[in-house]
């Protein structure tokens, strides 16, 4: 599916933001590149800085890039002002109208691209459906909850059936629970409406189980472009590496490279193969990085082994931190299974045991 | 032993005592200073007039009678007081056009200061009250001297070749509004400004990403939200202006009179302090009964934001 290039609903061509003149000069973007396809669920993650809501801001219309173009379905719409573009944003904060009713708010878009009345009204009624707020329509938006707030945002911006949805964090004001069942609502939305989604966050793992594809972010520049599998298990730099799940990095020499497959030597003189991500080519010394849960730790001899530092139950699956023989520290994540679990106590020594896929040679 | 219930009951009586206690000077003062002299004016205006000024402790209701209506000298036939309805509707004219023009002028002001960084704001806010710090007779001779035959407008026209005759501007109800306009500006501006700075542009940029266009925004989102800050502005500004006297005595040269000089009249060469008296107070009901009036269509729809 990844490899089949649909309709491209965006595309961004060499965008450059910068804010501020002369010394004060700061890149929010530097020269970023993505095409994000037509119905899917694009998510810009990144930690906070990184020009995610910048690009996002650049779509919606709010700011113009200092370089470069941006296409909606083949057309440049990067001079355009926003009231121009057909693309709506759910803010972060909502930014409902306060002095406007919850229906009000959801035919506002309508109601200004000119529609006539019986069909805005109509519209109205069919997005109230949708978000299932029909009971709260007369309300103002300020006598309703966070989350009912959170869906009237959703509905107006969806009520002009826009092509693109940008989305901007607008999960993280939310509880625990109500962003799990937001997550889903989301999602469930995204399929009825077929609209293309543009969901920024910080949130990896709201990223990694909403996603249709991802954009990894930092410090202006996009990282890696790929589904939540492929960034999760071949991060393409270490940052993405770091930034998506927990992961151990263990320094090594390489010894030989034979088309994506390395040899490689840990410090500890352990010998281990390594998968090379694509298109980089190590020298000398590398990275080798490797999930906790592609680990195993044994009583016994393993590839590696340390001491027992702690040990975390998480319910679904414990938590192993191991202080190496080298004294790096490795975490080994088992899942809790009845019956065949192997427990460990603190200052006992273990063996790692690495999967043939376990580790990978990432660039810097 | 009190309960709990009554314990509750025993804070609230504390507390409402508080509250007047507190309120107590404020209270005072407005008795004394506001509703006491208020009331002399209202006995004052039932009184005969004295033949050097002052009153007669007799009860008449003739001040009252020559509000809207005129004595014959001859006849002592009653008809209508068309020279004070003149003067009335003339005032009436000047405060409203006044208060629009401080509202075309104050609104994108107070909208630019408030859209400016923090730190730059408090120097456009300094600025603006700047005009208080001089004295207000001085202020309307400043206007006086731009605006008059031989002043800085005509002046600078006749020597750019544009006009051989100055413009006379100076007496004219025109140099009235501009007196006004320059002096309560400010007083436009500082309620606009902290309704505006209170205002959340993600709205504004909601708007925008809704299709609203510029003046949609303005008309839909920005002047609802800040409709408390243009009532306050309108009020602060129309009240002074419908009671100006030093503006149009100086600016208006006595010939285009306003309902204070017409009191004022009454009190000085008039000597018929009770017709002044009947006067203020009649301009004083018509002011409130326009800002209930006001007031109580924009109340319904005021939100609070923020």
């Amino acid at each position: 599916m990844p490899d089949t290039p649909g309709k491209n609903a965006i595309e961004v061509r060499g965008v450059r933001k910068v804010f501020g003149t002369g010394e004060a000069q700061v890149a929010a973007l530097d020269t970023v590149s993505v095409s994000i396809r037509e119905n899917e669920f694009f998510t810009l993650l990144g930690p906070s800085g990184c020009g995610k809501t910048t690009l996002l801001r650049l779509i919606a219309g709010f700011d113009f890039p200092s370089e470069g173009e941006i296409l909606l379905y083949g057309s440049d719409i990067a001079p355009l002002p926003p009231f121009k573009r057909p693309v709506n944003t759910v803010f972060q904060s909502y930014a409902l109208f306060p002095h406007m009713t919850v229906a009000e708010n959801i035919g506002f878009g309508l109601e200004m691209l000119g529609k006539p009345r019986a069909e805005i009204d109509a519209r109205v009624a069919e997005m109230l459906k949708l978000v299932r707020m029909e009971k709260l329509a007369k309300r103002r938006t300020s006598q309703i909850s966070g989350g009912q707030q959170q869906r009237v945002a959703l509905a107006r911006a969806l009520a002009p059936q826009p092509k693109v949805l940008l989305l901007d964090e607008p999960l993280s004001a939310l509880d625990y629970k109500l962003r799990k069942e937001m997550q889903i609502e989301l999602k469930r939305l995204q399929h009825e409406t077929g609209i293309t989604f543009i969901f920024v966050t910080h949130d990896q793992e709201e990223a990694l189980t909403m996603s249709d594809r991802i954009a990894v972010m930092s410090s202006g520049k996009i990282l890696q472009v790929g589904s939540a599998r492929e960034i999760y298990d071949r991060p393409a730099v270490r940052f993405v590496a770091d930034f998506i799940g927990e992961t151990n990095f263990l320094d090594a020499s390489i010894d030989s490279i034979d088309g994506g497959k390395a040899k490689v030597t840990l410090k500890s003189g352990a010998t281990i193969s390594a998968t090379v991500a694509d298109g980089f080519k190590p020298d000398g010394d590398a990275t080798v990085v490797i999930r906790p849960e592609h680990a195993k730790a044994v009583k016994g001899k393993g590839d590696i082994s340390g001491l027992v530092e702690n040990v975390v139950y998480f319910g679904t699956d414990t938590h192993v931190h191991v202080r190496l023989d080298d004294g790096e520290a490795f975490t080994v994540r088992q899942q809790n299974t009845r019956g065949a679990m192997v427990e460990f106590e603190r200052g006992e020594r273990v063996g790692i045991v690495l999967g043939d896929d376990a580790a990978q040679i990432l660039k810097d | 032993m009190a309960t709990a219930a009554e314990i509750e009951k025993q804070a609230e009586a504390r507390e409402i005592r508080t509250r007047w206690y507190l309120s107590a000077p404020a209270l005072i003062i407005i008795l004394l200073a506001a509703s006491g002299p208020l009331l002399i004016v209202l006995l004052y205006s039932f009184l005969t007039p004295g033949p050097y000024g002052d009153v007669q402790w007799k009860f008449s209701t003739e001040g009252w009678v020559s509000v809207f209506l005129e004595r014959d000298i001859f006849d002592d036939t009653l008809s209508f007081a068309s020279a004070h309805l003149t003067i009335f509707w003339r005032s009436l004219k000047l405060a409203l056009m006044a208060t629009v023009a401080t509202l075309v002028f104050g609104f994108p002001t107070a909208y630019f200061i408030a859209t400016r960084s923090e730190r730059t704001r408090d120097i456009w806010l300094f600025l603006i009250t700047i005009p208080f710090w001089t004295n207000l007779l001085i202020r309307t001779f400043a206007v006086l001297q731009v605006i008059r035959n031989e002043g800085l407008i005509n002046t600078a026209l006749i020597n750019l070749g544009i006009i051989d005759q100055p413009i006379q501007m100076l007496y004219t109800d025109f140099a009235i509004m501009v007196g006004m306009v320059y002096v309560y500006l400010p007083l436009m501006v500082l309620p606009l400004y902290a309704s505006m700075e209170k205002l959340d542009f993600r709205l504004v940029e909601a708007g925008y990403d809704l299709y609203a266009t510029r003046w949609q925004v303005l008309k839909r989102i920005i002047f609802p939200l800040v409709r408390p800050g243009v009532v306050a502005g309108s009020i602060l500004v129309f009240i002074p202006a419908i009671g100006a006297y030093v503006t149009p005595s100086v600016l208006g040269g006595g010939k285009n009179m306003m309902f204070a000089n017409l009191i004022e009249l009454q009190f000085g060469q008039g000597r018929n302090w009770p017709l002044g008296a009947a006067l203020s107070i009649t301009v004083m009901a018509i002011v409130m009964m326009a800002l209930l009036v006001y007031v109580r269509n924009t109340a319904g729809s005021e939100v609070r934001h923020g």
